[in-house]
């Protein structure tokens, strides 16, 4: 047999067997058994050395050709069977992707946690900060002081809350209201003065429309010029910004409390539109909070001369804030730890 | 307090309407409350003509009836027994309402007639009590006229707040003198009558506590006739919710409201001896107006006669002394007393009155002559008799108030010009005597005991020139841009929230009181922290944790079907009742195992649910992760084998986490284990670095080598206490400790469990070879077999 016929019959028969190597193992091992160190072409490739220089001029060129040809065959075939096999474990891994997933996480935070958060911001950009106050007071701080003389009538509308009376017969009481801290504020800092304060307050009332905890946000302006002026624009430019409204037409109307001199509740414009209160503007008015000039006896027992410094105040419901705000018809649900209500009425943690 | 509009118009000459009335009290402060128009009421209301009437083809009381009316032939089915042909009615349409019986009329079929309207009584319409039938206009009517021409004139009443600081306004008169000052109409003189007294005031009045009742005046009425008073008196009396009783008690209520100077009637021959206003004594009892008995003490001021306690001053009168149809000669009085001692004595016996309320709040202490003399004369009036001079026993504190007042205040105050003159007119429009300078004296009337001061001055003059012309003014801004700056207690609160809810966790806010039982789950309750006054049985004790609100929530999430509850509280718990003893507590729960899910079993949560987001919050808020210390103390109301404490250092408690104790669950009808853990915001402290800066970036340029182990290890050890001895076994490298399999069974001897391990190696500086390694892992081998563990082969 001449060489070329050798040749020609190994690389068929090699071409036969890779072009039926069913995977890439039986693929390596016709590698192996033709171009390994021991394989047939391998072997053959080792008999040049013996051939005179004439022979290994034809020879060599043409196992080289063969050794090329096989090796490229075998690479070809390695990407068939490369690309069937991974046809394969893309067919073996499909799922169904209709089946379903676990809802995201779905923690809320309460109504109140956002309108605190959106009262405190509003403020802020108008220079108030943030001061608190404890839940349980003294009387100095929760009557005395914010000029409700003891056993007078004004104090009795506070539905007070108490404690035992201590051993000097002093009694402590759930604070009635957030002004307090106006207290405790004008005694420890310097004016100028500018804190809202949001808390719990306590009231022994409770039906339809109070509950015995409720929350209020108190406002206070202390320093040597501002006036009522300045506490409507004040006011207003908050219930514009939280109410989302430009338009906000509002009316003080005089009133009384005891620790603000003149004394006012600002009502505003709204109109009901179903069950969506829309405030702003409208042919009704709804009280939204009181306030005031800071009585000069209050500023007298925070050791501010009245003659000196002045400054306004006021005080309003932050559960109704809420109600109005984000349309949650009872204030019952507040508090009753219903996980469906805190579901329906509360807030993402990103949206607060 | 309520008035009619033609009371008001006794004290007040003017033509504006009821509307502009009650929006100019609104305006100046009196906050008016409900207007009942009966005009409006009755608008609907119209004459018809009872054409035809016959019985009921199914019923042999009723009628039925045609009607002419303004809308035409209708036919109206009636029951009264006055329905007859050919008399004029009150016609009420279909779509009317009916305030006398709270009800719109709708098209009806009675007994399967249809009747549309109605044909009404006067006390359907709630103008009189007759319900014997329905109304019989008069003949001479016209078919459709509206039946508020027909009863004259109604009367509307005002309902409006009185604020403490406006004792005067409890009398009609001052809210003249109010809308007067605002414009609204002239103020109409007030005549005091002269009565002439035909003999000496007889009965010895004293007052012998001078301090509760600094001032008693009295005048007698011998001879008179009590009776019913008469009609416009009871009119206005039943207008304003009171009851008509006789002319001598019907004077007293009329000058309580007409001029807030409340007086009491005595019947002389029911007398012993003289009047005395003194204070009480220990064991004195005595029968009041209401029916009720009451005993009294030495802290009240009671009117007595020589014998026995008659009432209490300024409160109520006793029924041994009261006037009725019989009384002939009767003794008035017209008092001052004490606020204080007032409002004392009202709440301690739970006594409250029209009298008490109006002392309480200061009367006018000028008014004790004018408002005897305005009695007497009334009741001479009606009753015959003849007066007898005035005495008055002490003196009433009538002081002289006379405030500097720089008429710039209101500008100061408000920011509101109002010129000097429109001041003076205001001031002396409501009464205020003025003299004007520099600075201005202003005398304060004696009915205004709330105007102490400049201020309230200010505020006189603001309201009535209308706080309507409040300017609109910007706050200067204080600093460059004014933005959030949270102190660190808010910050904390929200960050969490934050946390917490990021958790999956709901935001539930509670009371901060709770039931005893519940509380006692947790904490002894000291006395103190129990409310005096609470508004329920189940809410009478300050909480000591958020946890009894958040299980009783829980239970009735649970008892409204929901398969688990995921709830947490930021909020106060309290130790005691002083501002110190109010701890901020983050507290969570978790129970039920929740949804099932195809990719993950569903276990019920355990105490390292609680563990793993008690640290979540703790890390949250800033607290340092990596220095906390678990201890397994029992905590009350925990299971306690299965919950544990947060801490810096031994003592300081940073936060709770485990399984309630299954009998606390048992409590709330929860099955199965409630996770919570309980965060102490305000035990965690204050950041020390306050600057922005954060630590350089140290990366290290070798890759990290992991090896595992396996250790037996003691079930009655602390696997915290193998985890950081492997930690200390060699600082330099070891990176991190993992456990990530605790094992128990096939293997590993009883009472042992075998804990898998997998250390974290860093090299700094060179690559680790074999040697290295090994060097490592015979070191954490040593460190672990100290404490009792053994490697497993």
């Amino acid at each position: 047999m001449t060489l070329e016929a050798d040749i020609l019959e190994l690389e068929n028969d090699l071409n036969a067997k890779i072009s039926a190597a069913p995977d890439e193992r039986a693929l390596e091992d016709i590698r192996i058994a033709a171009l390994g160190k021991k394989g047939v072409v391998s072997e053959k490739m080792k008999t040049l050395g013996k051939m005179s220089p004439e022979e290994r001029q034809i020879a060599g060129p043409a196992l080289n050709g063969l050794k090329n040809r096989i090796a490229e065959a075998i690479a070809k075939r390695k990407d068939v069977l490369e690309e069937a096999a991974l046809a394969r474990q893309l067919e073996a891994e499909r799922v169904d992707v209709t089946l379903p997933v676990r809802a995201p996480g779905r923690g809320r935070l309460h109504p109140l946690t956002k309108v605190f958060n959106e009262v405190a911001e509003i403020f802020a950009a108008m220079g108030f900060e943030v001061r608190e106050g404890p839940d349980i007071e003294d009387d100095f701080h929760n009557f005395t002081a914010l000029n409700f003389p003891p056993e007078h009538p004004a104090r009795e509308i506070h539905d007070t809350f108490f404690f035992p009376p201590r051993e000097d017969g002093e009694k402590m009481v759930l604070r009635t209201h957030t002004s307090p801290v106006q207290v405790r504020t004008m005694m420890t800092e310097k004016p100028p003065i500018r804190i809202i304060a949001p808390g719990r307050t306590f009231r022994c009332d409770s039906d339809q429309t109070h509950t015995p905890m409720f929350h209020q946000v108190e406002g206070l302006v202390i320093d040597k010029s501002t006036h009522m002026g300045h506490l409507k624009g004040t006011l207003e430019a908050f219930c514009r910004e939280f109410f989302g409204v430009k338009e906000l037409e509002t009316r003080f109307r005089p009133h009384f409390f005891p620790f603000t001199e003149p004394s006012a509740e600002m009502d505003v414009r709204y109109e009901r539109d179903g069950a969506v209160v829309k405030i702003g503007q409208g042919d009704k008015w709804m009280e939204i909070l009181g306030s005031g000039m800071v009585h000069p006896n209050v500023l007298k027992a925070c050791g501010l001369d009245p003659d000196e410094y002045q400054g306004f105040a006021f005080g309003m419901g932050i559960d109704r804030l809420a109600m109005l705000k984000y349309g949650i018809p009872d204030l019952r649900g507040f508090f009753s730890g219903d996980q469906r209500w805190i579901e329906h009425y509360g807030f993402a943690p990103e949206e607060v | 307090m309520k008035f009619t509009l033609s009371w008001l118009k006794d004290h007040l000459d003017t033509d504006a309407s009821l509307d502009e009335i009650v929006e100019t009290m609104i305006k100046i402060g009196l906050e008016v409350e409900e207007v009942i128009d009966p005009a409006e009421a009755l608008a609907p209301i119209s004459v018809g003509y009872v054409k035809h009437a016959e019985k009921h083809p199914d019923a042999d009381r009723l009628r039925v009836c045609k009607v002419d009316t303004k809308d035409g032939e209708m036919q109206i089915v009636c029951g009264a027994p006055n329905a007859r042909e050919g008399i004029k009615v009150a016609y009420a349409p279909v779509g009317a309402y009916i305030p006398g019986i709270d009800t719109t009329l709708t098209k009806a079929k009675i007994r399967g007639v249809e009747s549309l309207g109605m044909m009404c009584s006067s006390r359907e319409l709630e103008l009189g009590d007759d319900h014997d039938g329905i109304m019989e206009l008069d003949g001479d009517a016209e078919v459709g006229t509206p039946l508020a021409d027909l009863v004259g004139p109604l009367d509307p009443v005002i309902d409006f707040e009185v604020t403490p600081n406006r004792p005067d306004t409890n009398g009609v008169r001052a809210i003249a003198r109010d809308l007067a000052a605002a414009g609204i109409g002239t103020l109409k003189p007030l005549e005091i009558p002269e009565v002439g007294s035909t003999f000496d005031q007889p009965v010895a009045v004293t007052t012998e506590a001078p301090e509760a009742c600094p001032a008693f005046g009295a005048i007698v009425i011998r001879g008179v006739k009590n009776g019913p008073s008469p009609e416009w008196l009871q009119k206005r009396l039943t207008a304003i919710g009171l009851r008509p009783i006789n002319m001598l008690v019907d004077v007293t209520n009329y000058l309580s409201y007409d001029a807030a100077r409340p007086l009491h009637v005595y019947d002389i021959k029911k007398l012993n001896g003289g009047v005395h206003a003194r204070m009480g004594r220990e064991g004195e009892r005595f029968e009041a107006l209401n029916d009720k008995e009451y005993s009294v003490d030495e802290t009240m001021c009671v009117i007595a006669d020589d014998e026995k306690v008659l009432g209490l001053g300024g409160i109520m009168g006793g029924t041994s002394s009261g006037c009725d149809e019989t009384t002939t000669d009767v003794l008035v009085e017209s008092a001052y007393f004490d606020p204080l001692t007032i409002a004392k004595t009202g709440r301690k016996l739970g006594l409250t009155s029209d009298a008490r309320y109006r002392f309480e709040r200061g009367i006018d202490p000028a008014s004790i002559e004018d408002g005897l003399q305005r009695a007497a004369k009334l009741i001479l009036d009606t009753c015959g008799g003849e007066a007898s001079t005035i005495t008055v026993a002490g003196k009433p504190p009538v002081e002289e108030k006379v405030i500097d007042y720089p008429p710039t205040e209101v500008r100061r105050l408000t920011g509101m010009d109002v010129p000097e003159s429109r001041q003076e007119e205001i001031l002396s429009a409501l009464g205020f005597e003025v003299s004007r300078g520099g600075s201005w004296s202003v005398r304060v009337p004696t009915w205004r005991p709330d105007v102490e001061g400049k201020a309230d001055i200010a505020e006189e003059v603001a309201r009535i020139h209308g706080l309507d012309k409040l300017p609109t003014e910007v706050l200067p801004r204080l600093g460059d841009a004014p933005r959030r700056n949270p102190s660190l207690s808010e910050a904390r609160v929200a960050a969490a929230k934050q946390a917490m809810a990021s958790l999956g966790l709901l935001e539930a806010v509670t009371w901060a009181f709770t039931d005893e039982v519940g509380a006692a789950h947790f904490a002894a309750q000291p006395k103190e922290i129990h409310l005096l006054n609470p508004i329920s049985a189940d809410l009478s004790v300050m909480r000591p944790t958020p946890l009894p609100n958040l299980l009783l929530a829980a239970s009735k999430n649970a008892a409204r079907g929901a398969e688990s509850v995921r709830l947490f509280e930021v909020g106060g718990a309290y130790t005691d009742n002083t501002p110190k003893g109010q701890r901020t507590v983050a507290t969570g729960l978790l129970w039920g195992a929740g949804p099932r899910d195809w990719r993950s079993s569903n276990a019920a949560p355990s105490v390292f649910d609680a563990k793993e987001m008690a640290i979540a919050v703790l890390e949250a808020i800033g607290a340092p992760a990596d220095k906390l210390m678990v201890f397994s103390d029992e905590v009350q109301g925990y299971h306690p084998g299965r919950s544990g404490q947060l801490r810096l250092g031994p003592k300081n408690t940073l936060a709770r986490f485990g399984e309630l104790h299954p009998s606390v669950t048992k409590a709330y009808d929860l099955t199965g284990p409630v996770a919570v853990f309980e965060v102490e915001l305000d035990k965690v402290p204050a950041p020390k670095n306050k600057s922005a800066t954060k630590p350089a970036l140290d990366l290290p340029e070798l890759m990290p080598v992991r090896r595992d182990f396996a250790f037996l290890y003691p079930e009655d050890k602390p696997a915290l206490d193998l985890i950081k001895a492997i930690q200390g076994s060699e600082k330099q490298l070891i990176d991190d400790v993992r456990l990530f399999d605790v094992y128990r069974g096939k293997g590993v001897p009883e009472g042992q469990r075998s804990l898998a391990i997998e250390v974290v190696l860093q090299p700094r500086s060179e690559t680790l070879k074999d040697k290295d390694i090994e060097a490592v892992s015979a070191k954490i081998v040593a460190a672990a077999e100290k404490l009792g563990a053994t490697l497993r082969g």
